[in-house]
């Protein structure tokens, strides 16, 4: 290279082969390859080998997207409903964001209905993972509780189950319309598991009633009480579920 | 937010692209592509709205990928990911010829954050800027490493005699 101030910079034949220079910068790296054949050559392997990349890797975009990019548990079937169709992750997506659960009974529709499916969807999605099933694992539960208490803005607390046989797992932060939600998880020793699901909206000011919805095996119990809603899920009968709800709710309770 | 999820969508093939040609294994890729779909819906509300969403995606996918190569890396007796990084990600066309294997195979052998700045570039023709976000470095360095990969690139390709510049340097 030489020391003129038009000389190119090796920097700037990336630019050049990318696009990424000025209409005048690149006229001028042009001019200045037709004189110098070996930037010329490697500008030219440059853009071979981008040739080759596209060549090999663009038809993944034509891909149809895999049945769920994750088989989902077998036995599960809302889970394997909400998997089962090409944009699966995105319909997840657009669950909490306000699908509506068909075939999700509830007593009618109040505020809670909506977090109840938003609670049921995220069970759905999150109690098959075995490796990921929640972002901060209970052993953090001190800091779990006050990092979602701080995002949700109310003093958030975690049950302690352990008298029916269910530990906590742990928790994660979702995305609900009504802004961040939070689902906590706890296990028996039989590794099934139940999600509890909260929510705030400041224009709430509910007393607490349970209300109970159901589809596919899967049971929700949901209340509001001031402004949390929350929703306690498994796959479990409306019976063996209420006692939960109901220790859920006296510990909960102001 | 609705906005969004339309945003999401149209980045997914673009997500798998990437995956695919990082990761080399494809049930892996998608795994990795779903990881990231997962954490970016569990985070929406941290996504701010008119700001770079593929950016966003290719970054959280880009770090879940250098956390599970952490973790391979931890636990002796898993095979390495570089070792069936001479397999094409996808089927190549009789058109492809010579050429284009012999990249892959030479592109396969560069280490991974030359291969991220390449693909970030060339395959998803993101600007300097934007790629050195996704991969957490300054401008500075991804030039360097795009720089090295590409001559890397060259070098193998030439010597391997799948060099067929005409009236050559």
């Amino acid at each position: 290279m030489t020391t003129t101030p038009e000389a190119v910079r090796k920097a700037e034949l990336h630019a050049y082969v990318d696009g990424q220079l000025d209409a005048a910068r690149s006229r001028e790296v042009a001019d200045y390859l037709a004189g110098h054949p070996e930037a010329a050559g490697r500008v030219d392997a440059y853009r071979r080998q981008k040739q080759a990349l596209r060549a090999l890797l663009d038809p993944v975009l034509d891909e149809a997207l895999p049945r769920g990019l994750k088989a989902p548990r077998p036995t599960r079937r809302l889970v394997h409903a909400v998997w089962a169709s090409a944009a699966a992750v995105l319909l997840v997506a657009g669950c909490v964001l306000g699908w509506q659960l068909r075939g999700m009974a509830p007593d009618d529709a109040t505020p809670g209905t909506a977090v109840a499916q938003q609670a049921a969807v995220a069970h759905a999605v999150f109690t098959p993972q075995r490796r990921h099933p929640v972002e901060v694992k209970a052993d953090e539960e001190a800091h779990l509780v006050s990092w979602l208490s701080k995002v949700i803005g109310a003093p958030l607390r975690a049950p302690h189950l352990s008298d029916l046989g269910y530990a906590l797992v742990g928790g994660r932060l979702l995305s609900a319309p009504e802004g961040p939600a939070a689902q906590f998880m706890y296990e028996n020793a039989k590794s099934r598991r139940i999600t509890l699901y909260v929510v705030r909206n400041p224009r709430w000011h509910g007393k607490a009633e349970f209300r109970f919805a159901e589809r596919d095996g899967v049971s929700v119990f949901y209340w509001i009480e001031g402004t949390l809603g929350y929703a306690l899920t498994a796959e479990m009968a409306r019976s063996e579920l209420f006692h939960v709800a109901q220790a859920v709710h006296s510990q909960l309770g102001p | 937010m609705p906005d969004a999820r339309h945003l999401i969508v149209d980045q997914i093939p673009h997500l798998r692209r990437y995956a695919r040609a990082l990761v080399g294994d494809r049930a892996q890729a998608d795994d990795l592509v779903q990881d990231c779909l997962e954490r970016a819906w569990s985070r929406m509300h941290l996504w701010t709205v008119g700001t770079n969403i593929r950016a966003w995606l290719f970054t959280i996918l880009h770090n879940l990928h250098l956390n599970a190569a952490r973790k391979r890396r931890n636990a002796p007796g898993l095979v390495s990911l570089e070792a069936n990084g001479g397999e094409p990600p996808v089927r190549p066309t009789q058109e492809d010829g010579l050429e284009v294997l012999g990249t892959w195979q030479a592109f396969s052998s560069l280490p991974e954050p030359q291969r991220a700045a390449i693909l970030l570039i060339t395959v998803e023709e993101m600007s300097y800027q934007e790629a050195a976000a996704v991969l957490g470095i300054p401008v500075g360095t991804l030039m360097s490493r795009l720089h090295r990969g590409r001559e890397r690139l060259r070098m193998l390709i030439r010597d391997s005699g799948g060099d067929r510049m005409e009236g050559g340097a």
